[in-house]
């Protein structure tokens, strides 16, 4: 039931002395829950006059919403990219263990590939709502096979497309129906891209704009079109040229259509981009930063040879590169380490980097209502930090009565690699 | 009548808590006994009310058995509004404390009946056994809940138009637009306030200052609501220094030499840490929550 005050006869949960993160604030308040939805407790208060069943006290911890994943090509072992007959399987391994990385809501995300790995794979992949099994899945991201070959990155080239012929009809030829898809990354300079783009986003589907050649102009002509972010921003594009900023441009561009504005994904893992870039792109434009972890299937499996795609990758300590290259394929960062490296790397405050991990992709996949926040009416779905020592980010998903991850997370590496995070 | 100077704001909404917390834990109220309270809303009470809040964290008072009644609230703005005075009690009060939902009661401005509305709300006060303690503030203008100059000493809980210097007032709470700034309310009169046991009335700074003359060392006065306490068995003024500018040094200088005996009404009455010893030792609590 889509309430603002949730299933009438369930259980309240009161959680006290914390400081939660809402208006772009951490506010000392309590926060109420009821049926898997933030209360507004003003109203419980004054018009059905109760109180809560239960009281929890978070130590003085600070609550915060899920982060929201809109880039993960897989993770411990599962590849969303092989064409197995269990994708599912795989999928529901990843979202249970990135629960424990503060992922409550994640975008699986397909690299470039085949037209038979889509059709088999895209159906195995349906949207799924989150739970104390796993992080929800949002919908699939398409990463290529639209992209430009000069900036494919570690995307197997022969397998690269174009819809120069038939538009958005070899789109739907190569990818299959296009039910669980919620993101296609593009490149913009494929010609027939505007009227694709506009197709795309008739349906739903956010486009970004990523492995791409792109001048300023054709990224602009995207955005008037439809697209709202950007992949991997500074990383497969142009890089940045004072006369023409190309897709970098789009950050501080005059000519988006007017109350729109662009979002970017940026891996912060210390490796893909320079922290000096990454300080150059927040402080242009702060509100459309999206923390994406771009994790890839070593994520969480450490060093050695893993598969990728239709390829084979190498893993050293936190870089991922294509074996027997120097190209980088994409981080084995979790995102909560992602959180950290951005609030340490950027020097902005904490509310700010938790956004940038849980509101900012809400609002680019127009969830911002019920994800990413914890405004009245909002999925109860919360992560927890003990304060002023960081520990670290369970998720704690507040459905019903039950809330199975209300502990400090046991993991040690964990607890250890957070040390310091604000 | 006491006339309570204290030096400044703060001190003035202290002297005002404890006195709160006292007469509670001196009732020991329990669920066959409960104080009723009457609260005000307005940036007077404010200090008073984080007071409040302090004693109840600190585990030395609770509001378990407490009721409450506010004075007022505006005709027509949405309960949820920012400046509704249900919102401003839930923001600045009730939500702190561990006060039941189900005894707290505020005049309800969207009825579609507003006498009803405040006839059953005298009805409540009568069913709860009358209004032990009623604090309040006044206006610049000497009102008294929105009691505004000219309204009846005897006046029950009515609608009632705003004057307006009242509706200027507000203004700044309602992005300065007079259009937005409601021109009605529902009150309760002088006479219910007048019927509680004792009333509190906060007064400070220098704007009131001519108010709180009026209150005292004039007349009792339909223009100046608030002098018809003058009448009443049992009332404190709690005031600031900047709130004395108008009275005589002559009152003021009374009054607070009497400021050593009036001092005894807040003393603490046990610590609370004594007090759970001795409920730990016998079942005789001085007060029971």
């Amino acid at each position: 039931m889509r309430g603002g005050q949730g299933t009438a006869g369930a259980r309240v949960l009161r959680f006290t002395n914390c400081r939660i993160l809402r208006g772009g604030a951490l506010l000392r308040e309590d926060l109420w829950v009821r049926g898997g939805r933030v209360l507004d407790p003003e109203k419980l208060f004054f018009e059905e006059r109760r109180v809560a069943d239960e009281l929890r006290d978070c130590g003085g911890c600070i609550l915060a919403p899920g982060f929201i994943d809109v880039q993960i090509n897989g993770g411990f072992g599962v590849d969303f990219s092989q064409a197995a007959d269990d994708v599912g399987s795989g999928v529901d391994l990843v979202a249970q263990r990135i629960l424990a990385h503060g992922v409550t809501a994640f975008c699986p995300t397909l690299v470039t590939s085949p037209p038979e790995v889509y059709q088999k794979v895209l159906p195995q992949i349906p949207v799924k709502p989150g739970g104390p099994h796993g992080a929800g899945v949002l919908g699939v991201h398409l990463e290529g096979p639209f992209i430009s070959r000069e900036k494919r990155g570690a995307h197997p080239e022969d397998h690269l497309r174009s819809f120069e012929a038939r538009a958005f009809q070899d789109v739907l030829a190569t990818y299959g129906p296009l039910d669980n898809v919620c993101m296609v990354t593009l490149a913009p300079e494929l010609s027939r891209s505007p009227e694709v783009i506009r197709a795309l986003t008739a349906r739903g589907i956010r486009v970004s704009l990523g492995h791409s050649v792109a001048d300023l102009r054709a990224a602009e002509e995207a955005v008037q079109s439809g697209a709202t972010f950007i992949t991997h921003l500074f990383n497969a594009m142009l890089p940045f040229h004072h006369r023409d900023p190309g897709i970098v441009g789009l950050l501080t561009s005059d000519r988006l259509p007017p109350g729109h504005h662009i979002f970017y994904g940026m891996i912060s893992d210390g490796i893909h981009t320079n922290p000096a870039a990454l300080r150059i792109a927040h402080r242009a434009h702060p509100q459309g930063l999206v923390l994406v972890t771009d994790a890839v299937p070593a994520l969480g499996l450490g060093n050695g040879r893993h598969t990728l795609g239709q390829q084979e990758v190498e893993v050293d300590g936190l870089t991922a590169y294509v074996a027997g290259t120097r190209t980088l394929c994409g981080s084995i960062s979790p995102m909560d380490v992602c959180v950290r490296h951005f609030l340490q790397a950027s020097g902005c405050n904490l509310e700010s980097a938790l956004e940038a991990a849980s509101l900012h992709p809400a609002q680019l996949l127009g969830l911002e209502k019920h994800k990413g926040t914890l405004d009245f009416g909002a999925d109860a779905v919360i992560l927890y930090k003990s304060h002023p020592t960081p520990v670290s980010w369970p998720a704690l998903d507040a459905r019903g009565v039950r809330v199975p991850h209300w502990r400090p997370h046991p993991s040690p590496w964990l607890r250890h690699r957070l040390c310091g995070a604000g | 009548m006491k006339l309570i100077i204290l030096e400044h704001y703060s001190q003035a909404s202290e002297w005002a808590a404890k006195y709160i917390r006292n007469r509670i834990i001196q009732f020991n109220p329990g669920p066959d006994k409960y104080f009723t309270l009457g609260l005000p809303t307005g940036s007077t009470p404010l200090g008073c009310y984080q007071k409040l809040i302090e004693y109840y964290k600190n585990g030395d008072l609770s509001f378990k058995y407490v009721k409450t009644f506010n004075m007022d609230e505006y005709v027509g703005l949405p309960r949820a509004h920012p400046e509704s005075y249900h919102s401003f009690m839930w923001n600045n009060f009730f939500k702190h404390i561990d006060i039941h939902p189900e005894n707290t009661h505020i005049l309800d401005g969207n009825a579609a009946d507003l006498q009803a509305e405040c006839d059953a709300f005298e009805e409540k006060i009568k069913a709860a056994g009358g209004i032990e303690l009623f604090v309040g503030g006044i206006g610049p203008d000497g009102h008294i809940a929105f009691n505004e100059p000219g309204s009846s000493l005897v006046s029950r809980t009515r609608v009632k138009t705003l004057a307006m210097d009242t509706i200027l007032a507000n203004a700044r709470f309602f992005d300065g637009d007079l259009a937005k700034v409601p021109t009605m309310a529902l009150t309760v009169g002088v006479g219910t306030v007048m019927d509680a046991r004792e009333v509190m009335i906060l007064i400070t700074g220098a704007h009131k200052a001519f108010a709180l003359y009026k209150a005292i060392e004039e007349g009792v006065n339909h223009m100046w609501t608030v002098s018809a306490f003058q009448q009443h068995p049992c009332t404190v003024f709690v005031c600031d220094e900047d709130a004395t500018l108008e009275l005589k040094v002559k009152t003021v200088k009374y009054f607070k030499g009497l400021m050593l005996v009036h001092n005894k009404l807040v003393d603490p009455l046990y610590s609370i840490k004594e007090k759970e010893r001795e409920k730990s030792q016998s079942s005789k609590k001085p007060y029971s929550d």
